[in-house]
């Protein structure tokens, strides 16, 4: 039992927490400000598997690899100007959109990938990003590996996190993106457009969730499988409420997450005789479920999520 | 000479002309046979590259002609198998993990188009062979030549899902390495996914943070947290050496040309086909080894290592098969 909570101590387990999160950051992120706006965007997983493969591509072909990045944002920015131009003028069904951008999305990524990547029995590799450590700051003991030896994209997703929450609170753009998902009528007598504020938002926030994907194939891996998402979407869009659609709430989810799924990675070698691993692997789900049950009673849905905006309706 | 039509010489001719159709139907009969290959995956992935580049080669041999589809999902697959079938496949090879029933059914249907299929089960009728992965006594002969390298005496590894394939591979390579090293003490982690490489990286670092310094991936993902930690690391089925240079240092192979060439040669030859083709899978086959850089291994660890692997193939060893999960 000992040796299960002297897991906890290590300092690899907390860097492994910060890496399996860091996709879950900007996916959630992405998926938060999309429904901060007024709009449920399910074609996370999609935009995530087409940014995947857009960034390791990107790289592929020789850019380098925050151009890559920026290719796999932008990538993920037009499947979002899709996904917004279906639910956002026309008021479609966002469930619909939203799933069949995620179809649409990964059936083409597979498509493209197999027209312009040659077979092999493995798939080709790039150099991905490299764990920078902080000067002075990554020789604190403990803290210095735990923390501040990652990748430079997971400083980044926590530097957003900070970002997206000063623009939500603190901004006229950011009161604007909240209006609209509250009451986008009201918005509308303020002179705010509804319609651009909310395309405006899914395109940003779709191309967070693409950025999150290419980590995966720049950062945490080098090649591009394309299944290798494997669900991280749809946990993304759990911890959008989890966090009640708050950015700092959002970065606490997506830790705790990784972190059930890092510890049980680790508590598979100390009671894996004793336990079923399936139990294990189960353990980040049913407590992200667990946890949403609490957090959900006290969590502020936005006003006019899922509800199409026609100026004028009432 | 002065070259004349006589009556002997035009009955020859004749005799050689009407007999044609029949060097013809010779001639049909040693056409490639026609294959259709439904990968429930992308090719690249690992176990249907094995079986993508076997039926290739036999393609290119002359032996078969094919065709393929890849990524078919479970919905779709008894579909694929019947179209095959109805577009004049004489072999259907494919996956039936996923759709075991399903697919045996589609075989009674189509009593005339042979079918063999990796599947968890038993062979059906008289045209739906079956076949299992082995590569165990490769992974045996790695765990032997592993054995000498640890300096911890910690062995980790890295599996999908604890289905018999992959556990009876785990432990053949535990088996190697206690033949070797009695004492070695063993971690294993289970991802519950076939394509999360990423997550068998985490898996991967799991376990040299626990004391592993040799790592045994079923999974592609594992060697990357080797490389990046320094350790070494043990591949299965595909050569990953070239990917992971000094770092993997050996490869369990698994090779299934002799089981295509097998079920080929008894479509040819009109026999059944609904048997178990496990056995092509084997050494004494050609159907499984160990590839190994020799830089990286001692010349005793290599010695003790080929004798085993001797006596593997002339049948004085056994591998023990043991599909219980590792912990």
């Amino acid at each position: 039992m000992t040796e299960a909570l002297d897991i906890l101590t290590q300092a690899s387990l907390w860097a492994a927490v910060l890496r399996i999160a860091t996709p879950l950051i900007f996916g959630t992120l992405g998926a938060l400000l999309c429904e901060r706006a007024g709009v449920l965007n399910l074609g996370i997983e999609g935009i995530m598997t087409l940014g995947a493969m857009v960034g390791w591509l990107s790289v592929y072909w020789g850019a380098d690899l925050w151009t890559g990045l920026l290719c796999a944002a932008l990538a993920g920015a037009i499947a979002g100007l899709l996904h917004a131009a279906l639910t956002v003028p026309l008021g479609l069904s966002q469930h619909v959109s939203g799933l069949g951008i995620t179809l649409l999305a990964s059936s083409l990524t597979y498509y493209v990938y197999r027209l312009v990547v040659e077979q092999g029995s493995s798939p080709p590799t790039i150099t991905p990003f490299q764990p920078l450590a902080i000067p002075g700051l990554s020789d604190i003991p403990f803290l210095g590996p735990a923390l501040f030896a990652q990748t430079t994209p997971t400083y980044l997703a926590i530097a957003l996190i900070a970002v997206t929450a000063y623009v939500l609170a603190r901004t006229p753009l950011g009161l604007a993106v909240r209006m609209v998902g509250e009451n986008p009528h009201a918005a509308e007598a303020q002179g705010i457009d509804p319609t651009r504020v909310r395309i405006g938002a899914v395109v940003a926030g779709s191309a967070l969730m693409a950025v999150g994907g290419a980590y995966l194939t720049t950062s945490a891996f080098n090649s591009f499988f394309p299944t290798m998402i494997q669900g991280r979407g749809w946990v993304c869009i759990a911890l959008v409420v989890f966090a009640s659609w708050r950015p700092g709430r959002a970065l606490a989810g997506a830790l705790l997450f990784a972190l059930f799924d890092a510890y049980q990675l680790r508590l598979q070698h100390v009671v894996g005789a004793l336990v079923p691993y399936q139990l294990f692997l189960m353990v980040p789900y049913v407590m992200s479920i667990a946890a949403l049950v609490v957090m959900a009673r006290r969590a502020r849905v936005p006003q006019a999520l899922m509800q199409p905006y026609r100026r004028g309706e009432r | 000479m002065t070259f004349a039509i006589t009556r002997r010489r035009f009955l020859g001719t004749a005799a050689l002309a009407a007999s044609a159709p029949l060097f013809t139907r010779r001639a049909f009969a040693a056409d490639p046979v026609k294959v259709a290959g439904i990968h429930g995956d992308p090719v690249e992935n690992a176990w249907n590259s094995r079986i993508h580049e076997a039926l290739l080669s036999a393609a290119n041999d002359g032996l078969i002609e094919y065709t393929f589809s890849e990524g078919v999902a479970g919905t779709d697959y008894a579909r694929a198998m019947r179209e095959y079938a109805d577009q004049g496949a004489q072999l259907v090879w494919g996956q039936s993990y996923a759709v075991e029933t399903e697919a045996r059914e589609v075989a009674a249907d189509y009593p005339e188009t042979a079918f063999l299929m990796g599947s968890s089960g038993g062979p059906s009728g008289d045209n739906f062979g079956v076949f299992g992965t082995r590569n165990h006594e490769a992974a045996y002969l790695a765990g032997m030549l592993a054995a000498g390298l640890s300096k911890t005496g910690t062995f980790g590894s890295v599996g999908g899902y604890p289905i018999p394939e992959v556990n009876l591979l785990i432990n053949a390579f535990r088996l190697g390495v206690k033949e070797v090293k009695p004492d070695a003490k063993f971690l294993n982690g289970f991802i519950g996914t076939w394509f999360d490489p990423p997550k068998a990286k985490e898996a991967a670092f799991a376990q040299i943070d626990a004391g592993a310094d040799i790592l045994f991936g079923e999974r592609i993902g594992t060697a990357d947290a080797a490389k990046e930690r320094s350790v070494l690391a043990i591949g299965s089925l595909i050569d990953y050496m070239p990917r992971y240079p000094g770092t993997v240092f050996a490869n369990a192979m698994w090779y299934f040309r002799p089981t295509v060439d097998a079920i080929v040669a008894d479509v040819i030859a009109g026999k059944p086909v609904g048997r178990d083709y496990t056995e092509y899978s084997f050494m004494k086959y050609g159907g499984n080894d160990v590839l190994f850089d020799t830089a990286a291994v001692s010349a005793e660890a290599v010695a003790a290592m080929e004798a085993k692997r001797a006596a593997i193939k002339d049948g004085s060893f056994t591998v023990t098969i043991d599909e219980t999960e590792p912990a």
